[in-house]
């Protein structure tokens, strides 16, 4: 086999590791997938049944008497929570990126941006251990009671502040997590803008930041929307941070944003102990569907985010 | 197509100076916090890590194994180190293989949908690659809690930033180096192994470090594919579970012991630590290479 030919092989097995881990999953999952059916995406119970009794025959399927599986709420959380991260870090992510890319001195931009693109580098769960030592009871006791005080009138800020595990702030440690894919994207986009946007605009008697806001920002708006997107899928997946501030909700939607959730991430983590204990292995299997649900989320996600990039990538060459 | 088409009017040269120029105060303002905010988060972060982890640091920690919530972290420690490197061998080899295809062979119609494809795999939660460990794995092959087991789902993890950042690396490479190469009767293999890689090592190597720093914090792929184990690894590949430093920082946080605690901040200091060298490394790495192609291009 000529040097070609392998390389070309080794990169189809890199490639195909995706196919194959869909595969699998599906493979695994399919029993659960019978089973469940499309109820699983919006009903909202997820009971192994009864330990304890002997196997019934269900559907041609062995399961535990009373076992039903659906992850509304699963549903629910993740993509709540990825929304509030979202919606703090797309103002933030622009607003630092547009101040990284023209406030900074030349000379200081990279090693200034570099410290916020650390954030990017923290492990997920060194965010947990932060976000469980010190933002839980920082925002369980000075600031949900602060917010509910005087932001209550508000739909869903208002009600019981909670312990601090809970829905804002797991969105608020996400937003942490995904912000610096969104500025460091940003900042190169607006960086490498053409000398000619930012003359025709100061032409026009635009100031610096005019020049930013009204010239510069519109022309990465492509960017930015594909960068959020990956951020998004980042978000609908992390998983240790979420474990250890998410408060782990079973089988009920949030109230308000301070009440515990769980996200399909970190519930994979925290149910499948007990789920090895079904002897029928239908829970493990059930769980496989949620890993597969996600994954399929996630490819969609990234796929879009990717084809976006890779357009916006093809016309800033062509221009 | 058309960039951007506005007028004087919407740029606000029309208003009047004293409003313009508080916009710009207000604008700069509001992005100066923006910025503020994040570099506080970061600074936050690791005075916390740090300093707890600092004052958690006793020579027990590195030289004794974990027994219930006491002890040390060699067990953890160890495991870290075989479990990443592990799976960094395990991925290096096809990365590298299908950089070097997207790079340089990469004219077809299979070379977009390689791309998409490992860009997805970016993006794959890294607990689904986990089930799909236990799954696959633990379960159907049999290799139950293991090194073989963990080291694979972190190559998967690693797999796609060691493949595109050796694509990125190896395209820095002047065209001329390859034609010189080739016309004095070099083959494929000779040029992309000989000349190229050896070319775009630095960078190939700061993104396989990179992908390192990666493994070494991961969590999530480990948990049920390498287990958890107190005592140090014995050399067996499978059917025998691992500790590693990102599982003790999980576990022991929650617990209600002070000693748990210590432990859990030790292990947070050593992986933070970690990553954050690598990180300076990578960037001031890629400053030098930058340099370096600034001064060729003269």
């Amino acid at each position: 086999m000529n040097f070609r030919r392998l390389t070309a092989l080794l990169a189809i097995v890199a490639a195909g590791t995706l196919v194959v881990i869909v595969a699998f999953l599906m493979i695994y999952a399919w029993p659960a997938v019978r089973l469940n059916g499309l109820g699983f995406l919006w009903q909202n119970t997820w009971n192994l049944g009864s330990l304890y009794a002997d196997p019934i025959t269900f559907h041609g399927q062995q399961i535990l008497p009373g076992a039903h599986y659906g992850i509304l709420f699963l549903i629910v959380g993740t993509l709540l929570s990825t929304l509030i991260a979202l919606l703090i870090a797309v103002p933030v992510g622009v607003g630092s990126a547009m101040f990284l890319a023209e406030g900074v001195p030349h000379f200081l931009r990279s090693w200034v941006s570099f410290f916020v693109e650390l954030l990017a580098a923290i492990p997920s769960v060194v965010y947990g251990l932060w976000g469980y030592v010190v933002v839980i009871p920082f925002l369980g006791h000075h600031v949900f009671p602060f917010m509910v005080k005087w932001l209550g009138f508000i739909p869903f800020f208002g009600g019981p502040s909670g312990s601090g595990y809970g829905l804002l702030t797991a969105g608020f440690v996400l937003f942490l997590m995904i912000v610096p894919l969104i500025t460091a994207t940003l900042r190169d986009a607006l960086v490498s803008q053409p000398v000619f946007l930012r003359e025709g605009a100061v032409a026009l008697g635009a100031s610096r930041f005019e020049t930013l806001r009204t010239v510069l920002l519109p022309a990465t708006r492509r960017v930015l929307i594909g960068s959020s997107i990956l951020a998004t899928g980042r978000a609908l997946g992390e998983t240790m941070a979420v474990l250890m501030v998410s408060g782990n909700a079973l089988n009920y939607l949030p109230g308000n944003i301070y009440t515990p959730i769980s996200t399909m991430a970190s519930f994979i983590v925290s149910q499948l102990d007990s789920a090895l204990e079904d002897p029928t292995g239908m829970a493990v299997r059930s769980l496989a569907e949620v890993a597969l649900v996600l994954c399929v989320i996630s490819i969609i996600v990234n796929g879009f985010a990717r084809v976006l990039l890779y357009y916006e990538g093809r016309q800033t060459k062509a221009a | 197509m058309s960039l951007t088409s506005v007028t004087a009017a919407q740029i606000g040269a029309g208003g009047s100076a004293l409003r313009r120029r508080l916009f710009d105060y207000l604008g700069w303002g509001l992005c100066g916090l923006a910025f503020f905010l994040l570099g506080s988060a970061t600074v936050w972060i690791l005075v916390v890590v740090f300093l707890r982890g600092l004052s958690a640091l006793t020579p027990a920690v590195l030289t004794q194994v974990t027994v219930g919530y006491g002890g040390g972290l060699l067990n953890a420690i160890e495991g870290t180190v075989v479990l990443a490197v592990g799976g960094i061998l395990l991925a290096i080899p096809p990365g590298l293989a299908a950089g070097i295809y997207l790079s340089e062979f990469g004219q077809g119609r299979l070379a977009p949908v390689i791309r998409f494809l490992v860009d997805v795999l970016v993006g794959v939660p890294s607990i689904v690659i986990g089930y799909f460990g236990y799954v696959t794995m633990v379960v159907d092959l049999g290799w139950q809690f293991s090194v073989a087991a963990g080291s694979v789902a972190l190559a998967i993890i690693a797999l796609p930033y060691i493949c595109r950042t050796s694509e990125m690396a190896l395209r820095q490479v002047p065209r001329n180096m390859r034609e010189g190469a080739y016309a004095l009767g070099a083959g494929d293999g000779r040029v992309a192994l000989g000349i190229c890689v050896p070319m775009a090592l630095p960078a190939i190597l700061t993104g396989i470090l990179l992908a390192l720093a990666i493994a070494v914090g991961e969590t999530a792929p480990l948990i049920y594919t390498a287990g958890w184990s107190n005592y140090l690894w014995t050399g067996h590949l499978i059917k025998e579970p691992i500790g590693y430093l990102t599982y003790a920082i999980w576990a022991f946080i929650t617990e209600p012991f002070s000693g748990a605690h210590a432990l859990a901040y030790a292990a947070a200091f050593f992986v933070t630590l970690f990553v954050l060298l690598i990180s300076i490394f990578a960037r001031l790495a890629l400053d030098e290479n930058m340099f370096w192609r600034r001064r060729n291009r003269r």
